[in-house]
């Protein structure tokens, strides 16, 4: 089932939580919902399912508009960061439970109850956990057994809020990867809301980034780590470096040094002297060796740690740039080569380079 | 319920507290301790306790079943639990309801209603009582129109049962809403996610969940509710045989100087106390142990 929001607007007090929202989710899709804590992107998760009422906007279930169906109505699953199971069930009983709750002329009988519940249990491999309760199993065990109990309603949407947070590192990986092949033998529409961007990039088809309520980018995992459109979404996809500076003729100036020789097009849109933030991930700065003041940023290698396929530089900038904080990513040959050594004098320059206007502080 | 889990939980804590030398006391602190302890629990609660025993069997069996056979006496306990059986399903009721809108829902005025619902704890029961007679009284706001209707409240059984009422109305409530709380509202999400309506919600989720608390709170609403004497002493008017409660019998005969009969009739109260005591122990080793089973031990949390 397809999933629609429109023009959706919440706030808590004064606090704006979703700022005119509008997001269309495709059938058949997983969905990440990106961002940092605070972003809205769980209050947009609790409006779809309903468990929040949005101040105005509309959330339309296969193009009808759901915003006066109640919850129970909607059938959507959905899957609690802290699972919520029922704590005095039996594992067997959670997942039961929807089923038994249906009216009296829906609810199927004992006998394929049963055997749904067990066929929900094969499916998330814990079928041997039938009679236990929830205190008695591990966190990742905890998680499926809540999307079984979600799934166990047949539900049309399956919605996740941060499945995988109060997860240690290692059942994470092992559940994501088992929630994408699980997600690839249901095809069920799902949308998951997560902080964490490698999980956000490694199980979800499309990703739409958030932030202050706002959506930032909508697109599959390489188009956002790729391309990313604004300087938020570059700063939350994995690690970069600033170059706060300012432009003349289409380059981009930091104190007196250039960045790099070649203009920038889209600094050259922008005024003479306009304030400018550049953007370069650590393997697209290379290391020069300081050859005076010709291109590349003046910098100062404080720490080189060498461990590892890649070694990671870290320099403080001097001149124009003191005061910033860069990050190189090289291969061991590269080092090898080039043979750096800590308070060396260097220059950097970037390979590749995504220029933002700088707007407020 | 949060005490009564922290008491046994807490025990294991202290033994092992106790067994190591590292952080043992001297046993001069220790005993010390341990014995003024004991003295203070001697002297205040276990001497009062053998007296009344003793007091109520001073002039033998004859003269104890005697007075607890009085009419009057058999006529207070009647009245006794009959305000206990009003008030108590009364507030279970009340009590569930306030916890539920308070622990679970967001309005206007929330803080105003906790302050409210404590209202009978803060205010002394004379005065309790006192409210009861002004509204209801011959004096009262309602007085002529009641006696035009021929009601009566003050001085009769209703009045009795409304002090009753009144008195024990927190107990539930105050027992349930940290708990409530702390349980927080996810299952409830989704029980109703998964299709439940509210009444299953109440009944499949939250009711087992709070089922220990509230049958704690129950079990006080209860003693208090059998042994409430300032309220209900305010409001009854002394009329033997139809207005006495336990409480108010013992003083009658007390003032009497009938102290074998006061002492008899108090007796029945203690053990009442003490069948309270033992119940409210056994919810409390029950609520423990579910506690144990649904939150787990360290050990099984981390295996998987």
């Amino acid at each position: 089932m397809s999933i629609e929001v429109k023009n959706i607007h919440k706030s808590f007090g004064n606090f704006v939580a979703l700022d005119n929202i509008s997001l269309d989710f495709p059938t058949g899709e997983l969905v990440a919902l990106l961002g940092p804590s605070g972003c809205g992107k769980t209050t947009l998760l609790r409006i779809i399912a309903g468990l929040e009422q949005a101040d105005s906007g509309q959330v339309l279930l296969e193009g009808e508009d759901a915003s006066a169906t109640h919850v129970r109505e909607r059938q959507v699953g959905f899957v609690f960061q802290h699972y919520a199971l029922f704590k005095h069930m039996t594992v067997f009983d959670n997942v039961a439970f929807g089923m038994r709750m249906k009216p009296r002329a829906q609810r199927p009988s004992a006998a394929k109850i049963r055997d749904k519940v067990h066929e929900l249990l094969n499916l998330v491999q814990l079928d041997w956990l039938a009679d236990r309760f929830p205190a008695q199993l591990s966190g990742g065990q905890r998680q499926r057994i809540a999307l079984a109990r979600a799934l166990a309603v047949e539900p049309r949407v399956l919605l996740l809020d941060e499945p995988f947070g109060a997860l240690d590192a290692k059942v994470r990986k092992e559940l994501r990867r088992w929630l994408r092949r699980l997600h690839d033998e249901l095809h069920i529409t799902s949308i998951f809301v997560t902080h964490d961007q490698e999980e956000a990039l490694e199980v979800a088809d499309r990703v739409v980034l958030m932030d202050h309520g706002h959506v930032e980018q909508i697109g599959t995992p390489e188009e956002v780590y790729r391309h990313p459109a604004t300087p938020f979404v570059y700063s939350f996809l994995g690690a970069v470096n600033h170059f706060h500076g300012r432009t003349e003729d289409g380059l981009i100036r930091v104190g007196e040094d250039v960045l790099q020789r070649q203009p920038d097009d889209f600094a050259q849109t922008l005024a003479q002297g306009a304030s400018v933030v550049a953007f370069a991930r650590p393997h697209e700065l290379m290391i020069l060796p300081d050859v005076g003041a010709g291109e590349g940023v003046a910098a100062k290698i404080s720490r080189i740690l060498a461990f590892g396929v890649t070694a990671r530089i870290e320099l403080d900038g001097v001149n124009g740039a003191s005061g910033q904080h860069f990050e190189v990513e090289l291969t061991r040959e590269q080092v090898l080569q080039q043979g750096p050594a800590e308070g060396q004098q260097v220059r950097l320059v970037p390979s590749r380079l995504k220029v933002f206007e700088h707007t407020g502080v | 319920m949060a005490g009564a889990v922290a008491l046994h939980v807490g025990g294991d804590h202290a033994a092992r507290f106790e067994g190591k030398a590292a952080t043992r006391e001297t046993p001069l602190v220790k005993w010390t301790i341990i014995g003024l302890a004991l003295t203070f629990f001697a002297i205040f609660l276990l001497l009062p306790l053998l007296a009344v025993f003793v007091e109520a069997f001073r002039k033998g069996w004859e003269t104890y079943l005697t007075a607890l056979t009085d009419p009057d006496a058999l006529s207070a306990v009647r009245l006794t639990l009959l305000a206990a059986l009003i008030s108590v399903p009364l507030n279970l009721v009340f009590g569930v309801a306030a916890a539920w809108a308070i622990a679970k829902f967001e309005f206007r005025g929330k803080h105003f209603l906790i302050t409210l619902i404590d209202l009978p704890f803060s205010v002394s029961p004379v005065i309790a009582g006192l409210v009861f007679v002004l509204i209801f009284g011959a004096q009262g706001w309602l007085g002529p129109w009641l006696f035009d209707n021929d009601i009566k409240i003050i001085f009769a059984v209703p009045g009795i049962v409304l002090a009753t009422v009144f008195v024990t109305f927190p107990f539930v409530a105050r027992e349930l809403i940290p708990l409530m709380q702390a349980q927080g509202k996810e299952e409830e999400e989704a029980a109703v996610v998964l299709g439940a309506n509210g009444w299953q919600t109440f009944w499949y989720v939250t009711l087992p969940n709070i089922k220990w608390g509230l049958l704690y709170g129950v079990i006080l609403t209860n003693a208090r509710a059998v042994g409430e004497f300032g309220a209900v002493s305010v409001v009854s008017g002394h009329i033997r045989g139809q207005t006495n409660t336990l409480p108010l019998h013992v003083e009658i005969l007390y003032n009497e100087y009938m102290f074998s009969a006061a002492f008899a009739v108090a007796s029945l109260l203690a053990m009442l106390a003490l069948v309270t005591l033992v119940i409210k122990n056994w919810i409390e080793y029950q609520a423990a142990r579910s506690y144990r089973t649904t939150y787990g031990t360290s050990q099984q949390e981390s295996a998987s």
